[in-house]
């Protein structure tokens, strides 16, 4: 359990003191939020009724963008290879990656989306909505993330390849995730796509670290 | 290199003995030329019946002969899939080398299939629906199949060790296997959300004038589909070896200049 802890700080301070791309992300993100309404013009109510779904597309993109680095500097220096000795399993490392990724990537997309929610005309419910939905949904970004990056990690072209094949499996997180936002905004509130969401995220979770286990073992033989 | 002393090996399965690569290529090419007969003949009985002796539907007309080209090629589209699937366990848990050639043979195959059942819905839908396409639960779920193949075709492709690859490929496979009916579910749940269905499929009360045809072409493409992936599999291991005769060879060369 302790190294399981020593990883997640290890990937903390490496981020803090690289700094860079934590910022770069949060750029692309915002960008994202700065470019649509020009693209759809600056019609507050159209805005404000399409703003969860930007706000997910946003999100969606920018976890699929951070993924790139999760694995491949283990990878490049040889951490992989220690990793496979290491007194704890292989899962706990990966679930312990993920969960330090959650940190350093969805976290601060998290605590940037009021800049969003501004730019877009968001209002109040809509808003605390799509917090809780990104909160709750987030995980499951960036545990199915994790098996993209960690099949990836030996690729020479592997920068594609991994937004290219996790999209797909990420659909079911963008469905519930803007219908939770919609249905606990709108009238007639219920929690059933927020459940799913939910649901979603802790299957992901549990089976996600046993497949990253397995395709970085391969990587590192 | 020391002589490893030979130990009492148990005698292995008939399964195992059949799925070794070198075993599957002399067996598999008996099977070859009558499953393309086969294929063939099957073809010929299903497509006299679907297009001279079955009645046009009274609604949907002629067009309804679309529907048998149609329906085998989206249950092909999974069928192949859950072959995929079964063929990544194969490779994880046993590593075995024709796993990796089966899995690797049907992806293109199943990419193929679900294009033709895009396709060949689309064409139906424009004449019954009056639209190329619509955002339908079945169909949405249909084209993310898709593009999960293309995913793995993609994929494949970027490995230069196959056999490496072979594993990291089997877990996404799987990882895929687990996601398809989540993501089936959560289309049609988004689906009946933003749009009443206004399209039902159902209700294709189905007289044997129309089940016939339908199910011997199901039965002719499925086996289409054995006969591809059969040829695929063996030019797959024949590609393999011809890759380390050539690989042998060049080493020979350099060693010879030396």
């Amino acid at each position: 359990m302790n190294g399981f802890f020593t990883i997640i700080l290890q990937d903390l301070k490496l981020a803090i003191r690289n700094g860079g791309s934590t910022i770069t992300l949060l750029t692309f993100y915002i960008s994202i939020g700065v470019i649509m309404p020009i693209a759809i013009g600056p019609d507050k109510q159209l805005l404000a009724a399409l703003s969860p779904s930007i706000v997910w597309i946003a999100a969606l993109l920018s976890t699929l963008l951070g993924l790139e680095r999760l694995f491949v500097a283990d990878h490049e220096d040889g951490t992989l290879l220690v990793f496979t000795h290491a007194d704890i399993s292989m899962p706990a490392i990966a679930l312990a990656k993920l969960v330090a990724h959650w940190l350093i990537t969805a976290l601060p997309l998290i605590l940037a989306t009021p800049i969003l929610a501004v730019m877009l005309f968001m209002d109040w419910p809509t808003f605390t909505a799509i917090i809780l939905a990104l909160l709750l949904g987030s995980p499951a970004l960036i545990a199915l993330g994790g098996v993209g990056a960690a099949i990836a990690v030996t690729l020479k072209r592997g920068g594609v390849i991994a937004p290219i094949l996790i999209m797909p499996l990420a659909i079911p997180v963008l469905i519930f995730g803007i219908s939770a936002t919609n249905s606990i905004a709108g009238p007639g509130a219920s929690n059933a796509a927020l459940l799913f969401l939910s649901a979603f995220s802790l299957l992901t979770l549990a089976f996600a670290p046993f497949a990253i286990a397995l395709a970085l073992r391969t990587a590192a033989e | 290199m020391t002589q490893t002393q030979t130990t009492p090996t148990k005698q292995p399965s008939w399964f195992s003995r059949l799925a070794h690569p070198g075993v599957y290529l002399s067996w598999s090419a008996h099977l070859v030329v009558p499953l393309i007969v086969l294929t063939i003949v099957t073809f010929g009985i299903g497509l006299w019946y679907a297009f001279f002796n079955s009645p046009p539907d009274y609604q949907m007309g002629e067009t309804v002969r679309i529907m048998y080209i149609h329906v085998p090629n989206a249950w092909l589209s999974q069928m192949v899939y859950a072959i995929m699937a079964v063929s990544a366990v194969g490779s994880l848990v046993w590593r075995h080398p024709l796993a990796d050639v089966s899995m690797k043979a049907a992806a293109p195959l199943g990419a193929a299939f679900t294009a033709v059942a895009l396709f060949t819905g689309a064409l139906w839908g424009r004449p019954t629906w009056g639209t190329f396409w619509e955002w339908d639960g079945r169909m949405t779920s249909t084209l993310i199949l898709f593009l999960m193949y293309i995913g793995l075709v993609a994929l494949w492709s970027t490995f230069n060790d196959q056999s490496k690859g072979a594993r990291t490929i089997a877990v996404f496979t799987l990882v895929g296997a687990i996601n398809i009916p989540i993501i089936k579910f959560s289309v049609d749940w988004w689906n009946t959300l933003h749009q009443p269905s206004i399209i039902s499929t159902e209700g294709l009360s189905m007289p044997a004038s129309i089940a016939t045809p339908l199910l011997v072409m199901m039965l002719a493409f499925t086996l289409l589909f054995f006969t591809l992936h059969m040829v695929a599999m063996r030019s797959e291991i024949l590609r393999r070896r011809a890759n380390n005769l050539e690989r042998r060879h060049i080493a020979q060369q350099m060693e010879a200049k030396q």
